[in-house]
């Protein structure tokens, strides 16, 4: 899975993307978020608080809960603040 | 008519309506979002999705184009570090009539602020710079456009 990571989450998480191999009991979304908090404590810190993150699947707009498969890049954001 | 645009570059009210002016319709409408002197900020920088905000505004801008039988529908944003007093994004509507033309702009903003992946750094005097979070009142306005 390609992770990709923007605005505050990039800045503390250390890098705008990056390719991990998931673990076979990974299926979600919310499931990625908790094994990458596992995996490193700066994970922890850029999700630290689950009401302020977004979620895109492919560039698609998804929820906490969809589910992984067939998909090949995963974005993690704060909500959006353009215009 | 469409254009969907994000650039780094400085961006222009002016040259975004000239492609609206004659496309036949009786009128044009448009925003211009500048980047604000609030206190101590010297400068925004503007970070987006490449590939997915552009598909966010054509996606935005062809329901506009069918909800309100626009003529034409420009959306420009820009990116990267932005001054102080200059644009930061231009939407401008082109229809037969006012009405069709300034309710489209306005939805195009208002759903631009909620729906497209771009991300508000201010950038403060004494060399500090600050997320901007995102404002309740902005989903509140783009929640009226869903109907």
């Amino acid at each position: 899975m390609r992770f990709v990571y923007f605005a505050r989450v990039r800045e503390a998480v250390g890098v705008d993307s990056e390719e991990r191999d998931l673990p076979a009991e990974v299926h979600t979304v919310q499931g990625c978020i908790a094994w990458l908090e596992s995996c490193d404590p700066r994970y922890a810190v850029a999700f630290a608080e689950p009401a302020r993150l977004r979620f895109a699947l492919d560039q698609q707009m998804v929820a906490a809960d969809a589910a992984l498969a067939g998909h090949d890049e995963l974005a993690i954001f704060p909500p959006v603040t353009g215009g | 008519m469409k254009q969907v645009t994000i650039t780094a570059e400085p961006i222009s009210t002016a040259r975004a309506l000239e492609p609206l002016e004659h496309l036949g319709g009786g009128a044009i409408a448009s925003f211009t979002g500048i980047a604000r002197a609030d206190s101590g900020v010297v400068a925004l920088e503007l970070e987006h999705y490449p590939g997915m905000t552009e598909k966010n505004l054509n996606a935005l801008a062809d329901e506009a184009m069918a909800r309100w039988s626009l003529l034409g529908c420009v959306v420009i944003h820009r990116v990267g570090k932005i001054a102080v007093g200059e644009q930061v994004v231009v939407i401008a509507t082109a229809a037969g009539h006012r009405a069709e033309a300034l309710d489209a702009c306005a939805f195009l903003i208002d759903r631009l602020k909620t729906d497209a992946a771009f991300w508000k750094k201010e950038h403060l005097s004494d060399g500090s710079a600050l997320w901007v979070e995102a404002k309740g009142t902005d989903d509140t306005r783009a929640e009226k456009w869903r109907d």
